[in-house]
């Protein structure tokens, strides 16, 4: 790691002041000028310091956000929206009682990702707004599209971890586990601008695809923060369920992971149903023909193997990712069965 | 680049240290205060042999700004016990054959003390335990005994207040 200059924000305006003089940090294959200038606001570190050892990042600048005390707060709104700030770690996350009653297929998430080490540190800021975990992205030694090259190597190369739908010319997944269940939830990020201007997307917006752009996976500005995730008030009898699936026993990526939140009516129907695929994807992928196939239907073993049959229609995979599907298919089925409580 | 001052309690001993921005905790505590027991491999948060406790709970310091941990609280193997005065965990790793050639063993015992400080009074299951201790690798024993062990010392740890 090469070295650089170290502050800590003690409150928000002076992250803000901090975060405007940042230049956008540009990836290249061999640390350019533009990313050896970038200021660099860090969260827990975790996807920074990875960045930085394999030598694609090189901050002169990194401001700690670690000292401000709102950003590390879970709190529920008037209305009983939740609003969890952007330095609660995925360890909170996942032990959260409000987090576990309401909103389980989040909590699930969070506790599956990564090591217990990892999740003691990493924050649901950083988890959402790390880089993607693609082998060829992280080598210094392949310049490729998504750092500005002109190719993508998965796409005639190992790309038996890469996605299966939505590959415009990047075959990435999204790293964030936690981002499959909050899109489920219909959750969305605050982002506070250099002037403290404040904006809610909705995280599925936010989250950019290759189709929209090629280098980022996000649309925060410059010198934007994102401060909370909103996660609107539950509905009354809605239940939700989080799936991953691993190469490994072990804490590894998952292969493919299935967020699944029903709305159940008090006759046992679905009146909403929302199937979102991590790991599947550039970003996470909301399902549509399987939360069609879900409305109205009471749930049983027959409903969730044919919405788990929607939710794959139309997927692309790529040479060695084609084992994927049935994975997904099942994965699908399981967390529709066990968000109706028929595991 | 500037040196700045790292105020740290490690194993309940405050330090002022003078530190370049870019060291890890796993640098500062092996090069910096030369606690070997704290050990490096991997150094990118994948074997977790480089666990020592952040306030308690496990953590990688091999991924851990040292600026990170101003005024915050750090226990290492080495304030755990001693050969006089065995912490439980290292009693049982002892007591059950659990350890072998012993690099993964500092990381391994912080990591299940921070998983049984934060479940005190009941007996985990032994796939809690495994999961649990997902994050530190060990080439050698297969697993078996360290579970058998650490599920020996949550026994007579349950009940109990946690030892520091």
């Amino acid at each position: 790691m090469k070295g650089f200059a170290w502050t800590s924000a003690p409150d928000l305006a002076a992250a803000l002041r901090a975060g405007s003089a940042t230049v956008a940090a540009t990836m290249a294959a061999a640390p350019g000028p533009a990313a050896a200038n970038a200021v660099i606001l860090k969260a827990g570190g975790i996807d920074l310091l990875d960045l930085m050892k394999e030598g694609l990042l090189a901050p002169q600048r990194i401001v700690n956000l670690r000292g401000i005390p709102e950003l590390g707060r879970i709190a529920e709104e008037p209305g009983g929206a939740l609003r969890i700030g952007a330095m609660v770690t995925l360890a909170q996350l996942a032990g959260d009682p409000l987090i576990r009653a309401r909103y389980g297929a989040l909590a699930q998430a969070a506790g599956g990702s990564a090591s217990p080490q990892i999740r003691h540190v990493a924050t649901l800021g950083g988890n959402l707004l790390q880089r993607p975990r693609c082998w060829y992205f992280r080598s210094i030694h392949h310049d490729c599209a998504r750092k500005g090259g002109r190719q993508c190597f998965a796409f005639m190369g190992e790309n038996q971890y890469h996605a299966i739908f939505g590959q415009y010319g990047c075959a990435i997944v999204h790293p964030s586990t936690a981002a499959t269940a909050l899109v489920a939830f219909d959750a969305s990020v605050e982002l506070v601008g250099a002037r403290g201007a404040r904006r809610t997307v909705a995280l599925e917006n936010f989250l950019l695809g290759p189709e929209v752009d090629l280098q980022r996976e996000n649309a925060l500005a410059p010198g934007e923060i994102l401060t909370a995730v909103l996660l609107p008030a539950p509905k009354p009898g809605v239940r939700s369920f989080h799936l991953r699936q691993g190469e490994l026993d072990s804490f590894d990526w998952p292969i493919a992971d299935v967020a699944v939140v029903l709305e159940l009516g008090r006759d046992g129907a679905c009146r909403r149903a929302g199937v979102v695929l991590g790991a599947a994807a550039p970003v996470p992928y909301r399902a549509r023909g399987a939360e069609s196939a879900l409305a109205g239907q009471r749930i049983a073993e027959g409903t969730a193997r044919s919405a788990a049959i929607a939710a794959l229609a139309g997927a692309t995979p790529l040479a060695k990712n084609a084992y994927k599907v049935p994975v997904f298919e099942a994965l699908v089925r399981r967390a529709i069965l066990g968000a109706a409580g028929q595991a | 680049m500037s040196r700045r001052i790292l105020n740290v309690v490690i194993n309940g001993e405050r330090h002022e240290l003078l530190i370049e921005p870019h060291w890890t905790l796993l640098q500062v505590l092996r090069g910096q205060i030369g606690m070997m027991g704290t050990k490096e491999n991997c150094l990118e948060a994948e074997c977790g042999v480089c666990t020592v406790l952040l306030e308690g709970k496990a953590v990688n310091s091999c991924i851990l700004l040292a600026g990170q941990v101003e005024g915050r609280a750090i226990t290492t193997i080495e304030g755990l016990g001693d050969p006089e005065h065995l912490h439980p965990l290292q009693a049982a790793f002892i007591e059950h054959g659990a350890v072998q050639c012993g690099y993964c063993i500092p990381g391994m015992i912080l990591s299940a003390k921070s998983f049984l400080d934060e479940n005190p009074g009941r007996q985990p299951t032994r796939q809690e335990i495994r999961e649990a201790l997902a994050g530190t690798l060990c080439r050698c024993t297969g697993y078996g005994k360290i579970v058998d062990a650490v599920a020996a010392a949550a026994q007579r740890m349950a009940g109990k207040e946690p030892t520091p």
